[in-house]
């Protein structure tokens, strides 16, 4: 296993930290990830189905939140980020490279199908906890909200129920 | 004091510093190796604990740096998005995210990370969050009675458990430590690796003093207002803190003064008996306020006199101790407070014929304020009071 390749863990913590630190100082909120994925469905549903995003209740009470176009929206411009600097540090570190990324005893088409339903989950999952693991979990821990941190501990208790049935994709 | 957000940085920069702070945000996690599934998964298999000591590591550093901000009044909490508790649509939200981690092998952060290296199951995961929200999106009925059941406000932790936050952060910062130490044990196990040198290397020892200053200062930085509004029942400590205190002859005449633009009254007493009489140069304020970003500005205004009202002069006290203990420039007292001020003043009676000159002025002028001052407050009446809002972030993740 190297390791070495990576930034050593506890550094990639402090700096994370004081990022997300910099962030609630300065903008008053956490970082967050899911609530990008959310913005782009609502825009998607409002400009394709105009009529039905303005009856369900929903889009509604999504529109009631947030003032302006669902795409403008200060997680939307953060994943945009996300994507950019992560492809820059890969560049950086010489990781770019198209792949399906799988536990040994899996096909690709297996490894897409598991992913494509573990977002299923993700999305709606976070949708109910209201966050993810970043918009949660972490920054809720950050500002010892405890919403945050009973979510960030349920999605730990779920991961280490369920990963037994699923060790197969993985090791 | 923070956030900066809307008040110094306006809404559009704001999008921009998203770009920037997503950037920061994105190159870390992928250093931090969080652009492989394999590796985050092994969390749960116990073959690679990365994911624990990033994130455990930001999130007790991110929370005793919120601490000392708020320590030292350079945070408004009041104006920080804390998570609202829905207590079932948490737990069980949480719990189906972990089955989505565990199969979809990242959560959407990192899946954001990893699509933009090339990861083509990341970009899959994404597909299927977007199908996710679109189905709780048009399931919404389905899912509204879950997601919004047993509403508790928006609680901090260690408010729910009851101890102090103090307490919380130690332990908090102790747990993860614990958790440290255990991970590296475990991965040497299930990786089957010899048991590790323990040798004090640099690195090991950085991560020893970091820690334990991470665990003190979760100690130290404790909450000011809750420690400062305890501070002030104690009487005798408050008495004996040195105040400026401003006559009631002064402070009549700088009320009725035009030219003086220097003094602002600042006026605890409750919102409806200001309403009765409000006082010229005065703004309705509370104990609640010296600890808000907003409201406190006014105090801080450059070449500001600010003298603190209230009906007795204990009260205006402790307000002056906690306002000088957060750093308040300038702030004086009203001798004998209201009470004292009306007695001397508004109703002023002459209780002897004047012994001297100094005290013929004194009844020549306090006979004058009696009757400027009672018109100066009908005059005011109808002046808007100094209302404080709240511009708190809602939108979550």
């Amino acid at each position: 296993m190297k390791q070495s390749q990576y930034m050593n863990p506890y550094l990639a913590g402090v700096l994370l930290g004081l990022l997300l630190l910099a962030t609630i100082y300065v903008t008053g909120r956490g970082l967050g990830a899911s609530g990008a994925i959310k913005s782009v469905t609502v825009a998607g549903v409002e400009s394709i189905a105009v009529e039905h995003a303005r009856s369900a209740k929903f889009y509604q009470e999504y529109s009631r939140e947030h003032a302006g176009a669902p795409l403008k929206n200060w997680l939307v411009f953060e994943i945009i980020g996300v994507l950019i600097g992560a492809f820059l540090s890969g560049l950086v570190a010489g990781r770019l490279k198209v792949v399906t990324e799988r536990g040994a005893r899996v096909t690709s088409r297996t490894r897409l199908v598991s992913a494509f339903i573990g977002g299923i989950l993700w999305g709606i999952g976070s949708q109910l906890g209201r966050g993810c693991t970043s918009g949660a979990a972490l920054s809720g821990m950050a500002v010892m909200a405890t919403g945050g941190i009973l979510t960030m501990l349920a999605i730990f208790a779920g991961a280490y129920a369920f990963a037994y049935f699923f060790r197969r994709l993985w090791i | 004091m923070g956030p900066l957000v809307p008040n110094l940085i306006s809404e559009n920069l704001n999008y921009i510093l998203a770009l920037f702070i997503g950037i920061a945000f994105g190159a870390i996690l992928e250093q931090a190796g969080f652009s492989s599934s394999r590796r985050l998964v092994g969390l749960f298999y116990g073959y690679d604990f990365t994911v624990l000591r990033v994130f455990f590591t930001a999130g007790i550093v991110a929370m005793v740096g919120v601490m000392t901000l708020d320590h030292f009044g350079l945070l408004d909490m009041n104006l920080v998005y804390i998570n609202p508790t829905f207590l079932w649509s948490a737990i069980i939200g949480g719990l189906v995210m972990g089955l989505g981690f565990v199969i979809g092998g990242y959560c959407p952060g990192t899946s954001f990370c990893a699509a933009a290296i090339g990861k083509l199951d990341a970009l899959a995961l994404i597909g299927g969050a977007l199908v996710g929200v679109l189905l709780f999106a048009e399931g919404y009925p389905l899912f509204e009675g879950l997601y919004k059941a047993a509403y508790l406000g928006s609680p901090r932790m260690y408010q729910t458990l009851g101890i102090s936050q103090n307490l919380f952060a130690f332990v908090m910062v102790i747990l993860a430590l614990t958790a440290f130490a255990v991970a590296s044990v475990v991965e040497r196990k299930v990786n089957r690796l010899p048991a590790g040198a323990r040798a004090w290397t640099p690195a090991r020892v950085a991560l020893v003093v970091g820690g334990l200053v991470l665990a003190l200062s979760a100690f130290s930085f404790t909450d000011r207002k809750a420690e400062l509004l305890s501070l002030v029942q104690d009487d005798k400590m408050v008495r004996s803190y040195p105040v400026e205190v401003m006559s009631v002859d002064e402070f009549a005449f700088r009320l009725m003064d035009e030219e003086d633009d220097k003094i602002q009254v600042i006026d605890f007493r409750a919102e409806t008996e200001i309403a009765r009489e409000r006082l010229p140069k005065s703004y309705a304020f509370t104990v609640e306020n010296l600890f808000e970003q907003e409201p406190s500005r006014l105090l801080r205004l450059r070449g500001k006199l600010n003298v603190f009202v209230a009906n007795d002069e204990l009260t205006e006290r402790r307000m002056a101790v906690i306002a000088q203990e957060l750093g308040f420039p300038r702030v004086q007292i009203l001798d004998g407070g209201l009470q004292n001020f009306r007695r001397q003043i508004l109703n002023f009676q002459p209780v002897r014929p004047p012994q001297d000159m100094y005290e013929q002025f004194t009844y020549r002028f306090r006979t004058k304020a009696r009757r400027v001052i009672p018109e100066l407050i009908r005059q005011n009446k109808q002046a808007v009071p100094v209302k404080q809002e709240k511009k708190r972030i809602l939108d979550g993740c």
